[in-house]
C-alpha cells in the first residue's frame, strides 16, 4: 500500500475496468441460464462486480483512510465515502445472496429440479388463444355469453395441469428425505 | 344546489339502512327527495322566466383552476324538473313493483339522480365530464343488478363501454374546446364561442359522446340491451332521464356551435336517420320493451336533429318533445311494467284482451300512447307541430323541405308503433287462459302512471304555460323569418297541420297493412350493430390474447436477454455516438492488481464450465477472496476485512444448503444458437460496462467531497473515517441496511422452513427430552456440550478441543473489533461477522445440538434487540433536544484504566454487532438446523437405540 498517489481526477485504470466488466460478462451470462444455483452464483459475481465498480469508480486510492489523530494532507489518503457505501453495498449483497439461495432450495424442494420454468399462466395465454378461435365457429350468440363475461374463469380446467407442479409434485424429493425416518427403520 | 346533490349523496348512502326500519315504506322516503328537488327547483322559477339564473361555485383547488362551478338556467330547470319528476313517481312504483334488493335498487337510483341533477347544473365542463361519467356508473350498477345473469353482465357491460368510451372522446373534445375558449365555464363559452382551427374537431368529439350516451345510430346497440334491466330502471334512465343527458349536451352547446362546420350536418343527419331507421325496427319487435326502446332511440334521434338544428322554432320544438317523451316514454315503460308485474310476460304474441280487464291501465296507457303518436290535444301534439314547422319553414337550414319529408315519415312510423304497442298490449279478444292469470293491480301501482299520463294531457291543454321554459332557452337564437313561433294546439289550417293529420294516416295504415298480412318478420332486416359490437370485442380480446403471447413468454432467459440487450443497444449506442474521451488511465495502479485480476477473472470463468455445485461455488469464493485482495491494495482496510467475512460466511451458507441438493448441475438443454446469444448478450453488456466505467471516471470535473468527512472525522473521535461515516455521517444508511439484512434473514428461514405433512409429523415425534439444551446440566464428558448427539464415526476430538479453545477467543477478538472500529478497521459489521463464525464454528463440529447449547437466545431475539438498539440510539438524542442520530463524545476517567474516550455512536455500532449475530444464528438454524433436522433426529433414535 504504498503506490504513489497521482493527483488526475481519473481513479480508474485498466485492470480494474476490465475486471470489473469481466464479472459483469460471467455473472450476466451465467444468470442467463435456467439453473437457479447458476443464477445465484451469476448473482454474486455480479454482486463483487458492483462493489468493485462502486468502490474503484467513486474515488481515488491510496492509504487507508485512518487518521491516527493528526491532521492529513486530504489528498493523501482513499477517499473513505465510496469505501463507506461499499461496505454497506457487500452486507446487503451477503443478505440478498442468502435469501436468493433460500428461494433456489424451496423451488428445488417444491419441483424437483432447481430450473426456472416457463411461467405456466403465459403458457396458458395458448390455450385461451384456441378458446376464441372455437368461439369464432360457433359465432358469438346468445349461448356462449357465460365465455365472453368471465374469458379467464374457465381457464383453470382446461386439462393443462400444472407442470411446475403444487403439492403434488413435492411428494418426491420429500420421500427421499425422509427415507431415513424412524418409523421406516424399524 | 350543493346541498341539493350532498342531500342526494346522503340519502342514497342512509337507503339500505331506511330499508331496515322502513320497509316497502321506504320508497316514500326515497321519492320525498326528488319531490322536494321539484319544489326547491320552483322557488327558483320566477327569476329563472325571466331570463335569470343561479351560480354556485366551490372553490375545490383554485390554483390548478379546479372548481365546482354549478349554474340554473332556464334550460337547466326544464331538465331538473323531468329528472326529478319522473325519479318520485318512479320510486312511488317500485313501492308496488320491486321484490327483492330493495335497499340497493332504492340507494343506486337516488345515487343516479344525484348525479343527474349535477349534469344539468353544471357550468364547468370537467364538472360536467364527471357527473356525465356517474350516470354512467349508475347504469351499469342499476342493469347489472347482483351480475347474477349472463345476459345482465353483458348488457352492463355493453352499456359502460360504449357510453364511457364515447365520454372520452368527449373529454377530450372539451379539451380542446376549453384550450381554444380559454375557460372551462360553459357559460362563458356560451357568451362568447370559439371560431379556432381545432374546434371542428371538437364538435366532432362532442358529438360523438353525446351520440353514444343518446343511443344514436350506429352507437344505439347498448339501449335495447339494456332493457334487461328493471323495467323502473329502463323507465327512469333508459327512457326520461340518463338517455336525455346527451340530447341535453347538444341543447346545451347548440347555441354557440351550430355554427361550426360539421355540426349541423351530423345532428340532423345522424338524429333524423336515427329516428325512422330504429322506427322501422320498433316495428319488428315482439317484446314490448323492446318495442318502446327502439321507439326512444327513435324519439332521441329526433330531439338530437331538433335541438342541435340550432333555430328558434326548432329548439322551441325540441324542449317541448323533450318534456312530452319524458312523459309518456316512462309512462309507457312503467305501464308495461305493470303488465309483466300482473301476467308474467310482456310479448305482444302472448297477450291479448288485456284492455277489458285492465280498463283504468288500458285508459291511462292509451293516453300517453296518443301522446306519442301526436294527437291533440295532448303535449306530443304541440311538439310535433312546432318540429314541423320548424323543418318546413326554417329557411336557415339547407334542403329543409327534403328534412321534413324525412320527420314526416319518421311521424308516421311513430304513429304506427304507437298503434302497434297499444294494439299489441291491450287489444284482442281476452283469451281464457290469460283472463284467469290476470290479478287487478293495486290503485297505488297505476297512480304514477296516470300522473305521467295526465301530465301529457295538461301540458297540452294548458300550452301556454308549456311554452314559458323552452321559450326562455329558444330566445337565445334569433326568431325566424316570419316572426318568432308562438306554441299553440290551433294554428288554423295551415300545411303544417296538413302534414301532421297526414303522418297520422299513413301511420295508421302501415299498422293496419303490417297485421293484415306482411308480418313484422318479413319486413327487411336491417344491419345488425349488435353484431358488429360482438366483434369489436371479440378483435379486442383476441389483439390483447396476441399481444400478450407475444410479449409475455414467460420464460426469465427470454426476459433477461431483452433487458440486457436493450442496455447494450441503447446506452451502448449512446456512449458509441458521443464518443467519450477515455482519458488516459494507467495500465495498474499497483503491481498486485493484475496477478489477482488474472486470479479472479480465471476462477470466474471456470465457474461457467464447472460441473459440480460445490466446484462451482468454491470458485465463486476464490472470486470474492480476490476482490478482497483487491480492496486491501487499493487502500480499503475495512472493506477488505468485511468481504473476507461476509465470503466466507456465504460459503458457509450455500454449501449447507447444498448439502440437500444434487451435487451436479442438471445438463442444460440449450441449442447452439442460444448458447451463442447468450454469451454475445453477457459479452456486450460486459463491454459497455467497462467501457461505461472508464468513460465515466474520466468525465468526472465534481471534487471530491469526502473531504470535508476527513476535515471534521476529529468531531466524531473516530480515527478510522469509514467507520466514522457508517455510525455517525451517514449512519442513517446504516440504520436501512441492517433493517434489510434483518428482513431478509427471516425471509430465509420461512422459505427455507419448509414443511410437508411428514416432515411435521417427524418434528413432532422428537421426543422433547432430546432437545439439547436440556443437557446442559448432564455430566460433561466432551470438550464441546452438544458434540455427543454426533454419532461417533463424524466426531474429530482435535477439531473439537481445537474448537472449545478457540471458540472464546474469537468472541474476544469479535469484541476487540468492534470496540477498536472508531480507530481503526473494524467495526460492528465485522465483528458481529467473526462472533458469528465463530458460532458456525461450533455448529460444523459440534452440529445443532452444540449450537443450542452456546446460545440459547432465540436468533431473532438477538437481532431484534441489536435493532431496537441501534433505533434507541438513533433517536435518543430527541430526548435531549439534539437531532436524531446524533452522537457524543464522553470522556471518562477511571481509576487504574486511566482516562477513557468514547463516542455515544459505539451503541449503534453494538446494535450493528448484535444484530449481524443474530442474522448468522438466524441463518444457521435455518439452513443448517432445520435442513438437518431430517437426518439428525433419525441418528438420534439409532444413538438411543444404541
Amino acid at each position: 500500500m504504498t503506490g504513489a498517489v497521482d493527483n488526475t481526477v481519473n481513479t480508474l485504470d485498466v485492470t480494474m475496468a476490465v475486471v470489473v466488466g469481466g464479472l459483469f460478462t460471467i455473472g450476466f451470462h451465467l444468470m442467463l441460464q435456467r439453473s437457479l444455483m447458476r443464477i445465484v452464483l451469476g448473482f454474486i459475481l455480479l454482486g463483487h462486480g458492483t462493489n468493485m465498480l462502486l468502490l474503484v469508480a467513486g474515488g481515488t486510492p491510496g492509504r487507508p483512510p485512518v487518521l491516527e489523530g493528526q491532521p492529513v494532507n486530504p489528498a493523501e489518503p482513499a477517499d473513505p465515502l465510496p469505501q463507506a457505501m461499499a461496505l454497506t453495498s457487500i452486507v446487503i449483497t451477503f443478505g440478498l445472496t442468502a435469501f436468493l439461495m433460500a428461494l433456489a432450495y424451496r423451488s428445488w424442494r417444491l419441483s424437483g429440479s432447481d430450473e426456472v420454468r416457463d411461467d405456466v399462466e403465459d403458457r396458458r395465454i395458448d390455450i385461451a388463444r384456441q378458446r376464441a378461435g372455437a368461439d369464432e365457429v360457433t359465432g358469438p350468440g346468445e349461448e356462449n355469453d357465460d365465455d365472453l363475461g368471465e374469458p379467464d374463469g374457465d381457464l383453470g380446467d382446461d386439462g393443462l395441469g400444472e407442470p411446475d407442479g403444487g403439492e403434488g409434485d413435492a411428494g418426491e424429493p420429500d420421500h427421499r428425505d425422509d427415507g431415513t425416518a424412524p418409523e421406516e427403520h424399524r | 344546489m350543493l346541498v341539493l346533490l350532498a342531500v342526494y349523496a346522503a340519502a342514497a348512502v342512509s337507503m339500505p339502512w331506511w330499508e331496515k326500519r322502513l320497509g316497502r315504506a321506504m320508497w316514500f322516503v326515497a321519492a320525498l327527495v326528488p319531490l322536494a328537488t321539484v319544489v326547491w327547483a320552483g322557488t327558483r322559477a320566477a327569476r329563472v322566466l325571466d331570463g335569470g339564473a343561479y351560480q354556485e361555485s366551490l372553490y375545490w383547488a383554485p390554483s390548478l383552476g379546479l372548481t365546482v362551478d354549478l349554474r340554473l338556467d332556464a334550460l337547466s330547470l326544464l331538465m331538473l324538473w323531468v329528472v326529478a319528476g319522473v325519479g318520485a313517481l318512479v320510486l312511488l312504483y317500485c313501492r308496488y313493483y320491486v321484490e327483492r334488493d330493495a335497499g340497493r335498487l332504492a340507494a343506486l337510483l337516488l345515487a343516479f339522480a344525484g348525479a343527474m341533477i349535477g349534469l344539468v347544473l353544471a357550468d364547468n365542463l370537467f364538472v360536467l365530464y364527471v357527473f356525465w361519467e356517474l350516470t354512467t356508473v349508475a347504469s351499469f350498477l342499476l342493469i347489472a343488478g347482483r351480475g347474477a345473469r349472463a345476459v345482465q353482465r353483458r348488457a352492463a357491460r355493453q352499456a359502460l363501454l360504449v357510453t364511457a368510451a364515447g365520454g372520452l372522446a368527449m373529454l377530450l373534445g372539451f379539451i380542446v374546446l376549453g384550450q381554444e375558449a380559454g375557460t372551462y365555464r360553459v357559460s362563458a363559452i356560451l357568451a362568447d364561442p370559439p371560431r379556432g382551427g381545432a374546434v371542428p374537431a371538437a364538435v366532432v368529439l362532442v358529438l360523438v359522446g353525446a351520440f353514444a350516451k343518446s343511443a344514436q345510430m350506429p352507437v344505439h346497440g347498448w339501449l335495447p340491451a339494456a332493457m334487461v334491466a328493471p323495467t323502473p330502471v329502463s323507465a327512469f334512465l333508459h327512457a326520461a332521464a340518463m338517455v336525455k343527458a346527451g340530447v341535453y349536451l347538444v341543447a346545451r352547446l347548440a347555441p354557440a356551435l351550430a355554427e361550426v362546420t360539421p355540426w349541423r350536418p351530423m345532428v340532423l343527419g345522424v338524429g333524423l336517420a336515427t329516428m325512422v331507421v330504429a322506427a322501422w325496427r320498433a316495428l319488428r319487435e315482439t317484446d314490448l320493451k323492446l318495442l318502446l326502446a327502439y321507439g326512444t332511440v327513435s324519439e332521441l334521434g329526433l330531439l338530437t336533429a331538433l335541438l342541435g338544428a340550432g333555430t328558434r322554432t326548432a329548439a322551441l320544438a325540441g324542449l317541448v318533445m323533450l318534456l312530452a317523451h319524458a312523459a309518456f316514454k316512462s309512462a309507457l315503460f312503467l305501464s308495461v311494467g305493470i303488465v309483466d308485474h300482473q301476467t308474467g310476460t310482456r310479448d305482444i304474441r302472448e297477450l291479448s284482451g288485456l284492455g277489458r280487464r285492465l280498463p283504468v291501465l288500458f285508459g291511462v296507457t292509451a293516453l300517453a300512447a296518443a301522446s306519442m303518436a301526436g294527437l291533440p290535444p295532448l303535449v306530443g301534439f304541440l311538439g310535433k307541430e312546432a318540429a314541423l314547422d320548424a323543418f318546413l319553414h326554417g329557411t336557415e337550414l339547407a334542403r329543409h323541405y327534403q328534412l321534413t319529408v324525412v320527420l314526416v315519415c319518421g311521424s308516421a312510423l311513430t304513429v304506427a308503433f304507437a298503434a302497434r304497442f297499444l294494439h299489441g298490449a291491450f287489444g284482442g279478444r281476452p283469451s281464457e287462459k290469460a283472463a284467469r292469470a290476470v290479478r287487478s293491480p293495486e290503485p297505488g301501482f297505476v297512480v304514477p302512471v296516470a300522473v305521467l299520463s295526465a301530465a301529457g294531457l295538461v301540458l297540452g291543454v294548458a300550452y301556454p304555460g308549456t311554452a314559458a321554459l323552452p321559450t326562455v332557452y329558444a330566445d337565445a337564437y334569433p326568431p325566424g323569418a316570419d316572426g318568432p313561433y308562438e306554441l299553440s294546439l290551433w294554428h288554423g289550417f295551415t300545411p303544417v297541420l296538413g302534414l301532421s293529420a297526414l303522418s297520422l294516416v299513413v301511420g295508421v295504415l302501415i299498422h293496419a297493412l303490417l297485421r293484415r298480412g306482411a308480418v313484422p318478420a318479413r319486413l327487411p332486416r336491417l344491419p345488425d350493430v349488435q353484431r358488429a359490437y360482438d366483434r369489436v370485442i371479440e378483435g379486442v380480446d383476441r389483439l390483447a390474447v396476441t399481444l400478450t403471447r407475444h410479449t409475455q413468454v414467460g420464460s426469465l432467459p427470454v426476459y433477461l436477454t431483452v433487458l440486457l440487450a436493450t442496455v447494450v443497444a441503447v446506452p451502448g449506442a449512446a456512449l458509441v455516438a458521443a464518443a467519450p474521451s477515455l482519458g488516459s488511465p494507467p495500465l495498474w495502479r499497483y503491481s498486485l492488481e493484475p496477478v489477482l485480476a488474472v486470479v479472479m477473472l480465471a476462477a470466474a470463468a471456470t465457474v461457467v464450465t464447472a460441473r459440480h455445485r460445490l466446484t462451482a461455488i468454491l470458485l465463486t469464493g476464490a472470486v470474492g477472496y480476490g476482490a478482497a485482495g483487491l480492496f486491501l491494495v487499493r487502500g480499503a482496510p475495512d472493506l477488505a476485512l468485511t468481504q473476507f467475512l461476509v465470503e466466507t460466511m456465504t460459503l458457509v451458507v450455500v454449501v449447507l444448503v447444498l448439502r440437500r441438493m444434487p451435487s451436479r448441475f442438471d445438463p442444460g438443454r440449450t441449442s447452439v444458437p442460444g448458447r451463442v446469444l447468450r454469451g454475445a448478450v453477457a459479452v456486450g453488456v460486459g463491454a459497455v460496462v467497462t467501457c461505461f466505467a472508464l468513460a465515466a471516471a474520466s468525465a468526472r470535473t465534481a471534487p471530491v467531497i469526502s473531504t470535508g468527512y476527513l476535515r471534521r472525522a476529529a468531531e466524531t473521535g473516530a480515527y478510522n473515517v469509514v467507520d466514522a461515516i457508517i455510525v455517525d455521517f451517514r449512519a442513517l444508511d446504516t440504520l436501512g441496511e441492517i433493517s434489510v439484512v434483518l428482513v431478509a434473514a427471516v425471509g430465509v428461514g420461512s422459505l427455507v422452513r419448509f414443511r410437508d405433512r411428514d416432515a411435521v409429523r417427524a418434528v413432532d415425534e422428537e421426543p422433547p427430552a432430546r432437545f439439547p439444551t436440556t443437557h446442559w446440566d448432564e455430566p460433561r464428558q466432551t470438550w464441546l456440550p452438544g458434540a455427543g448427539e454426533r454419532p461417533g464415526g463424524e466426531r474429530s476430538v482435535l477439531l473439537e478441543v481445537a474448537t472449545r479453545l478457540l471458540f472464546p477467543s474469537i468472541l474476544v477478538l469479535s469484541l476487540f473489533l468492534l470496540f477498536s472500529g472508531h480507530y481503526r478497521p473494524g467495526g460492528g459489521f465485522s465483528g458481529g461477522l467473526v462472533a458469528g463464525l465463530a458460532f458456525v464454528l461450533r455448529y460444523l463440529v459440534g452440529g445443532q445440538a452444540d449450537l443450542g447449547a452456546a446460545v440459547r437466545l432465540r436468533p431473532v431475539a438477538i437481532a431484534g434487540t441489536g435493532l431496537v438498539i441501534a433505533a434507541v440510539v438513533a433517536l435518543a438524542p430527541l430526548a435531549v433536544g439534539g437531532t436524531p442520530l446524533d452522537s457524543d463524545l464522553v470522556t471518562w476517567h477511571l481509576p487504574l484504566v486511566g482516562e477513557v474516550k468514547w463516542a455515544t455512536s459505539l451503541f449503534l455500532d453494538v446494535g450493528v454487532y448484535l444484530l449481524v449475530v443474530g442474522v448468522v444464528l438466524k441463518l444457521l438454524s435455518a439452513v443448517g438446523v432445520s435442513l438437518d433436522r431430517g437426518g439428525t433426529a433419525a441418528r438420534n433414535e439409532e444413538g438411543s437405540a444404541r
